[in-house]
């Protein structure tokens, strides 16, 4: 075992408690609180009322970025469950990504876009219907948008039950990547299936978002797109060093352990 | 890079396996010829099972190569199956099935050539001709793993993987397992074995292996050891894990 | 080429041979669709002017609950008796053993639902059986066996399996149900037309030909190729 330099290990520890572990994470975090006070100015006050539906509308600002998010979360899924599972003969600019072997980073990355993916998609399912009560009366409308965003928070609470069912953390990893690939294909399929079946029964006399949409508010819904995005961005790369932090920490009690084993033999 | 003239037997190099945890096999490395019993021995939780799984492509190891008879286990898992014959604890048979419709599948799926009469070759051999029409489920844990080692041999696989092969079985069953082996072995094929059972395990054997910390601890031919001291050092080292 | 095929035969075969036996499967699927169709009509109130809405709804919902029962033993019973490792040991490649186990699942359900349909025609008077039908009910529960297969084979070796296999296998199938029972709205007359019955099957088929290529692939993932 390494010498311990038990006064850097102060200094170290006390820096990072002072910038919540990470110097660059903490202004990020800085930024996309920034960024949301912004756009939350830039919903409630700045943007026009809708003529139709007034400020009940404003929620589409929250309510599509965020279903986007959702979205590219689960496509976020998809690429790390691929990078996750090994392949044989990888091009050569793709060393650093270590695709021949079973590279932990990608699961930590998947798992942890599965969580925050399902977090959004949540929010989502709640703030169609906040919307969707006050203007049509009624509380849900199976239209091919929501009804895709219903089945693909099933699909991610189906995805972290089986992390969490399975027997250990390799098949864990292992079997995530593959309804992550599997889950992510059959998404597709759902929005063009629900799609058609939406158009067949003609019952949507509510339409979510096909309001005339003036260019300020498209302004606001890229702003806010933007803003979410970087939240994400943000939550992500919290979690992930979460995660990473996690492994370490185990990697070291198992170490720990095998080593009063030996020590204990001797 | 495929070995043409397969030399050895098993070849495994810097083999790692784990699930998730620590791993259970940790750069590990054996060679072993050919016509050799190889019986390892490794206390509980060692990885002696999980090496064998390896071996037989059941687990994929998480790095490392192996070479089972010359083929490649990345390259070539498929044609490994055949060289190879597993007898594990359970007798993975099914049991809703008579021993002949059992050991006839299994003898079609390794696309033996004439099933019926390496089926009755083997039966007369392992003496399980009255089993034969009666359905697995009936049949003791004893008959049951002599069905499983007939089994394993009907492909005649040059290489044997046996976990724990002496459990539930009787005298005569043992007798009849290690005379079988030991027939095998003669013919210039290689078994691997491993036991809980010392004295059967230095009996049958040619060469020793101890499983421990996640590899091979020692690794020499059975005249080298001396029974009682083996036996002394083994058992007192027996805890789990070590 | 004919190994391959040889192979998923024996197995398919092996495990209808056992069925033949035993009947478990089939019956313990049929009793429980019946059972659900009888709930139905009773959940749903279901009169002669609006049992035409109803009855494909209820003739897929009991198709798929029957197909659950007959997946979650597909790989349930190999398991518990380690013959799935026997399996895995064969010199045949992982796909072979999934196209096996697939198969014989499929034939199991196609059984189950064709001696349904009378019991359905009686209960919900339904009398509209055509080529349509029968195409549809040959694709769809094609789609439901592989993707049955292939989460069968992964919730058994999850703690909680019983739970896993609904959980993994509804959300994903969604796209067949909606193709199934659209098509059968076809057949009975029921559907506004707009969406012609050629793209529900057009649905399906792509549904199938996707996955009968992906999940023999995650098969091999899962059993650790």
């Amino acid at each position: 075992m390494e010498k311990i330099n038990k006064t850097q290990l102060a200094r170290k520890s006390a820096v990072q408690s002072r910038w919540y572990g990470n110097r660059r994470r903490t202004f990020f975090l800085v930024f996309a609180l920034t960024l949301m006070v912004v756009d939350m100015y830039l919903i409630f006050v700045w943007a026009p009322t809708e003529s139709v539906m007034g400020h009940v509308q404003r929620i589409f600002y929250i309510h599509v970025p965020m279903a986007w998010t959702a979205f590219l979360a689960f496509f976020l899924v998809f690429l790390a469950s691929i990078l996750y599972l090994p392949v044989r003969k990888a091009p050569a600019w793709t060393r650093r990504w270590r695709l021949w072997e079973r590279n932990p980073i990608w699961d930590i990355v998947a798992s942890s876009a599965a969580e925050i993916g399902l977090v959004f998609t949540t929010l989502v399912l709640i703030t169609g219907p906040i919307w969707a009560k006050p203007i049509w009366g009624i509380w849900w409308t199976w239209d091919a948008r929501l009804t895709t965003t219903l089945v693909l928070w099933l699909i991610y609470v189906a995805y972290l039950m089986l992390r969490a069912y399975s027997s250990n953390r390799s098949q864990a990893g292992v079997y995530s990547a593959v309804l992550g690939i599997i889950g992510f294909i059959d998404v597709i399929i759902v929005y063009r299936a629900v799609d058609w079946w939406e158009t067949q029964h003609q019952r949507l006399v509510v339409s979510f978002d096909r309001f005339d949409v003036a260019s300020d508010m498209r302004l606001v819904l890229y702003f806010s797109t933007f803003t979410f995005l970087v939240l994400f961005g943000y939550l992500m790369w919290q979690l992930i060093s979460i995660k990473r932090l996690e492994i370490t920490i185990r990697q070291t009690k198992d170490k720990l352990s095998m080593a009063k084993i030996r020590d204990a033999r001797r | 890079m495929i070995d043409r003239t397969p030399k050895l037997a098993v070849r495994v190099e810097d083999l790692t396996k784990g699930f998730g945890e620590a791993p259970v096999l940790r750069d590990l490395d054996i060679r072993v010829g050919w016509g050799r019993i190889l019986v390892i021995f490794g206390a509980n939780g060692s990885g002696k099972t999980t090496f064998l799984k390896v071996l037989s492509t059941q687990y994929s190891p998480d790095q490392g190569k192996i070479w089972m008879a010359g083929i490649p286990r990345s390259e070539d898992p498929v044609s490994i199956r055949n060289i190879i014959g597993v007898v594990a604890h359970q007798p993975m048979l099914y049991q809703d099935m008579s021993t002949v419709e059992n050991l006839l599948f299994f003898s079609r799926m390794y696309r033996i050539v004439d099933p019926r009469k390496r089926v009755a070759e083997v039966t007369e051999l392992f003496g399980i001709k009255s089993l034969l029409e009666r359905r697995v489920g009936t049949l003791s844990h004893g008959m049951q793993k002599r069905v499983a080692i007939a089994r394993a041999l009907l492909h005649t696989p040059p290489i044997l993987l046996m976990d724990e092969p002496e459990s539930g079985l009787d005298e005569e069953s043992l007798y009849l397992v290690m005379k079988t082996l030991q027939d095998y072995v003669d013919q210039g094929r290689t078994v691997l074995m491993t036991t809980h059972n010392v004295d059967i395990g230095l009996d049958l054997a040619s060469e020793v292996a101890v499983l421990s910390d996640g590899a091979f601890r020692y690794h020499g031919n059975r005249e080298g050891i001396d029974t009682d001291k083996f036996r002394s050092t083994y058992l007192g080292r027996m805890e789990v894990g070590s | 080429m004919k190994t391959f095929l040889l192979c998923i035969m024996l197995i398919a075969w092996k495990d209808i041979r056992l069925e033949f036996r035993s009947r478990e499967v089939v019956i313990s699927s049929l009793v429980f669709a019946v059972l659900v169709m009888v709930l139905f009509n009773f959940a749903l109130n279901v009169t002669p002017d609006t049992v035409d809405i109803f009855a494909p709804g209820v003739l897929w919902v009991s198709f798929v609950f029957a197909g659950v029962l007959a997946m979650s033993r597909s790989f349930a019973v190999e398991k518990d008796k380690g013959t799935l490792d026997a399996l895995l040991l064969c010199p045949v490649s992982r796909d072979v053993l999934f196209l096996g186990k697939m198969l014989a699942l499929f034939v199991f359900m196609i059984v189950v639902e064709l001696l349904l349909l009378p019991v359905f025609a009686v209960l919900f008077d339904f009398s509209a059986f055509s080529g349509t039908l029968i195409s549809t009910i040959v694709l769809a529960t094609l789609g439901f066996a592989t993707l049955g297969a292939i989460f069968s084979s992964m919730a058994v070796n999850t703690r909680s399996r019983e739970i896993m296999l609904p959980i993994l296998f509804f959300p994903l199938v969604a796209p067949v149900i909606i193709g199934a029972v659209e098509r059968t709205n076809g057949v009975i007359g029921t559907d506004t037309g707009i969406v012609g019955s050629g793209r529900w099957l057009q649905l399906i088929a792509v549904f199938d030909a996707v996955f009968l290529v992906l999940c023999p692939w995650a098969f091999g993932i899962v059993m650790e190729e």
